[in-house]
């Protein structure tokens, strides 16, 4: 009786995970699809990390996962010892209370474990580590440099295309792009190209934070950073500001296409021509930029 | 432990009636001082909690209009964790518990330095003026509680809010730092006799780590906060770029302070669980020096770790080896202390009172949070989670679950100490699962929002955030109305006309504290215990 119902327990909860998997399978859009059809974007109650854009995100994705089920099977342990206290000597259960204090095999028991798990945690840990600061042989690099409260991106490689990304202000918001994600000017970058980036701000700090290629490092006046990656999929991934710089520091989210590589030298003559205007004028009336108002001389 | 004593016979003894100003604003009687102490913290939990309040208002759904200006919105996050720190978790644990129970449980007459005490005290309640004359001068202080520059800078915070918010931190500062010297002064030679530093309470052993950790680590947070003070007003450019500074070393120097300071903030309230584990499971404490020493050094390690705050900032791979690997050490002196509390009600005979149930609560969200805290050490996956939910989820749940639990568990253990009265247990009860699950409600969602991406210290954000966001608030809510119950709690304590007995708690109960009257009067241990 009680195996059987184990057992149909067992059968639904698989069900329900392949259907889960199916639904997913089925509404996740056709990659073959236009390069731009696909959408990275946060989706309402998730539960996890974004679908991975790149090999780094990905990595990071399996670590995630690894140090978190050895971190849950220790607070389970840990809830569970406790429960079993509570059942096992609570007042009613063990009228009387021992006396025991000492007991050294147990001490050191419970500072060896640790130490293990730590090590299991430590070691897949520190290469990663090696993997995210490996910014060497790119194809192409992009100097981003955030601003109150926009981001400037910079070409290396193509001279002169150098311009300004925007958030789209709430009351401009069109169908299809992403209230407080979307930007005029989205960065262009190819698909399966190593492509670093070299940060750093022109005022205050800011955060160029992109959760699904799993890239992320402070924008820091005065000197710069790098960091990189490669983007699986032509699609569209956004990222937003991630250290406080101000007052519209919820308002320079990051939008990058990722295009295929023909269509993206395509671009890079189309953007040389159309963004030379593209100046660094805000094109939406902000509540009054108080810090912009008063310079120190 | 005992008394060869019988205090009670000295109980009045030297006792003169003092007017109200002698006794409130000139104090020097360590009991009144705390009593300032817990009353400042109160005040502080009331704004800063209502300023959380706000922001969960603000947030309950995206694109609302509560505070629809940025500068007001920076304004209250930096209000909000400058109060929780400094005037509401510090206050009530160091100044405000630490004072009235270290000299009592030490056997000790008062302080070491009463009139230095009163400074302390005072020194904070301006600081108070300060931090709230930070909020509402001009736009308000709007650069986080981690106050880096140059957001923080005259060019991009012009006025004088910055200023008095920085010197608030000053005062807060030195308050802590004299009150520390007077811990240690205390605990180093005032113990009563027999009890040598071996067979001393947890609860001061805790006091006295937390104030070895304050006169370290003040000190840098004071020099950080003079160069920018004098970066705003003086011309100098310690973090100024254009002047050859650096805003990365305001950070270390920040974090050199900040990391220690969380364990300020959490140390003390290890001490009063152990006491309340023991009492009611009628138990002493398992491996009482082992429990002493994992918090020296808990206290060691957090000096040498502050860059893990700084994974994404401007360090360089080898450096974040070895932050990460030195953070992750500290998790083993952590995993002695929560695993001899549970082997300290093993084979007891536990009892769930109110304190005892925030005890609970304490370690089983405690453990939650530090194991947040094992992935955020990983500088790899740091990468992904630094300053998004996720790590708001972190750090309020070994705050707003461990230290505010763990002030609450001292609270109810020994309020009838302090006031002669006992809290209502229906009502502690109700309290206390009323707010376990609405901080729970609050901040587990916020794991899944920090995975989803979403960035810290946003008054606006995405709508695929709104669900999560949603339910947080609610939860807020929660917590809000058991704070209602907590203030009838108060009323129902403060109207008490019962009678407690010197040890209310029973056999369980050990320490010195226990062995006075209760309410404690003014004056105790006029004749020196001596312990067996
Ligand atoms: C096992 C123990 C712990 C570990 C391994 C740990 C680890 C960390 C790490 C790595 C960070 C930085 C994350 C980031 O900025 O991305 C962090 C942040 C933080 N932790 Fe912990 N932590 C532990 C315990 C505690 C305790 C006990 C407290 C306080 C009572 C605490 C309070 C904080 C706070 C306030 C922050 C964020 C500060 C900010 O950026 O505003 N942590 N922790
Ligand atoms: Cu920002
Ligand atoms: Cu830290």
């Amino acid at each position: 009786m009680k195996r059987s119902f184990v057992a149909v327990l067992g059968a639904a909860s698989v069900l329900v995970l392949i259907g889960h998997v199916a639904l997913a399978q089925a509404t996740a859009p056709d990659p073959t699809a236009a390069a731009n059809a696909y959408v990275n974007a946060p989706v309402n109650w998730q539960l996890w990390f974004p679908k991975s854009g790149s090999p780094m995100q990905a990595k990071i994705d399996w670590l995630m996962q690894y140090v978190l089920w050895i971190m849950t099977a220790v607070v389970v342990f840990t809830g569970g010892l406790m429960v079993y206290v509570f059942i096992r000597f609570n007042a009613k259960a063990n009228p009387k209370p021992g006396t025991l204090t000492h007991n050294t095999l147990i001490e050191v028991i419970w500072i060896v474990v640790p130490v293990l798990i730590l090590a299991v945690v430590i070691i897949p840990s520190l290469n990663l580590i090696y993997y995210e600061a490996d910014d060497s042989n790119p194809y192409m690099t992009v100097t981003v440099t955030g601003h109150q409260w926009y981001w400037e991106y910079n070409y290396n490689s193509v001279p002169g295309l150098d311009y300004t990304s925007y958030m789209i202000p709430d009351d401009k918001i069109q169908p299809g792009e992403i209230r407080r994600l979307s930007v005029d000017h989205p960065m262009v970058l190819p698909v399966g190209e190593k492509i670093k980036f070299i940060i750093t701000s022109g005022d205050v700090l800011h955060g160029f934070y992109l959760p699904s290629l799993g890239v992320q490092k402070y924008a820091i006046p005065g000197t710069s950073q790098t960091s990189w990656t490669i983007i699986n999929q032509a699609g569209t991934y956004y990222g937003q500001c991630n250290q406080i710089c101000g007052l519209n520091h919820d308002a320079m989210p990051l939008e990058i296409k990722a295009v295929p590589l023909a269509d993206y030298l395509a671009w890079t003559k189309d953007a040389l021509a159309n963004y030379t205007d593209n100046t660094v004028v805000a094109p939406f009336s902000s509540p009054l930029p108080h810090n912009q108002l008063a310079l120190r001389d | 432990m005992s008394t060869t004593h019988d205090t009670r016979a000295h109980a009045d003894h030297g006792h003169h009636k003092q007017s109200f100003v002698q006794r409130w604003l000139m104090s020097t009687n360590h009991k009144d001082i705390g009593t300032l102490y817990i009353t400042m913290a109160f005040i502080g939990a009331c704004v800063g909690g209502t300023l959380s309040m706000i922001m969960r208002q603000q947030l309950m759904y995206p694109h609302n209009d509560w505070v629809t200006n940025g500068n007001t919105w920076n304004a209250i996050i930096t209000a909000h964790g400058l109060l929780m720190i400094f005037w509401f978790v510090m206050p009530a644990l160091i100044g405000g518990m630490g004072n009235w129970f270290v000299p009592l449980m030490l056997g000790a007459p008062d302080m070491a330095f009463p009139r230095l005490n009163n400074m302390s005290f005072w020194f904070l309640a301006c600081g108070f003026v300060f931090v709230m004359l930070g909020l509402f001068m001009g736009t308000g202080t709007g650069a986080g509680w981690t106050l880096y520059p140059p957001l923080d800078n005259a060019q991009y915070s012009p006025g004088m809010a910055t200023d008095f918010s920085l010197f608030s931190l000053h005062l807060a500062g030195i308050s802590s730092l004299l009150g520390a010297i007077n811990f240690i002064a205390t605990i180093l030679n005032m113990r009563a006799p027999g009890m040598t530093m071996h067979k001393m309470p947890l609860f001061c052993w805790s006091i006295l780590v937390t104030a070895f950790l304050l006169v370290l680590a003040i000190p840098v947070l004071a020099g950080a906060v003079t160069m920018l003070i004098m970066d705003r007003n003086f011309g100098t450019s310690f973090f100024e770029p254009s002047g050859g500074g650096d805003p990365v070393l305001f950070q270390h120097l920040f974090w050199f302070f900040g990391h220690p300071e969380v364990y300020i903030m959490i140390l003390p309230a290890f001490g009063i669980i152990s006491h309340v584990v023991s009492t009611f499971s009628k138990k002493p404490v398992f491996g009482y020096l082992g429990m002493a020493y994992a918090m020296v050094i808990i206290g060691f390690v957090g000096f040498v770790v502050w860059a893990h705050h700084m994974f994404v900032s401007a360090i360089g791979t080898d450096s974040k080896i070895y932050f990460e690997v030195a953070t992750l050490v500290i998790a083993v002196p952590t995993g002695i202390k929560v695993f001899s509390w549970i082997a300290t009600m093993w084979g007891g005979s536990i009892e769930f009172k109110t304190p005892m149930l925030w005890a609970m609560g304490f370690i089983f969200l405690f453990v939650l949070g530090g194991a947040t805290g094992i992935v955020l050490a990983n500088a790899a996956l740091d990468q992904e989670l630094h300053n998004d939910y996720f790590l708001i989820a972190h750090f309020h749940y070994v705050l707003s679950m461990g230290a505010a639990f763990g002030i609450f568990a001292g609270f109810y253990y020994w309020i009838g100490k302090m006031t002669g009265h006992q809290y209502p247990e229906f009502w502690g009860k109700v309290h206390f699962w009323s707010f376990f699950i609405g901080v729970n409600l609050t901040f587990f969602p916020q794991h899944f929002l920090g995975l989803a991406g979403m960035p810290r210290r946003y008054p606006d954000y995405a709508d695929a955030y709104a669900g999560w966001n949603y339910v947080s608030s609610v939860g807020s809510m929660i917590s809000g109305l058991s704070t209602l119950v907590f203030f009838y709690v108060l009323y129902r304590v403060f109207t008490g006309k019962d009678k407690l007995a010197d040890n209310y708690w029973g056999e369980g109960a050990t320490t010195l504290e226990w062995a006075v009257p209760s309410p404690a009067p003014q004056h105790t241990f006029l004749d020196v215990p001596v312990i067996r």
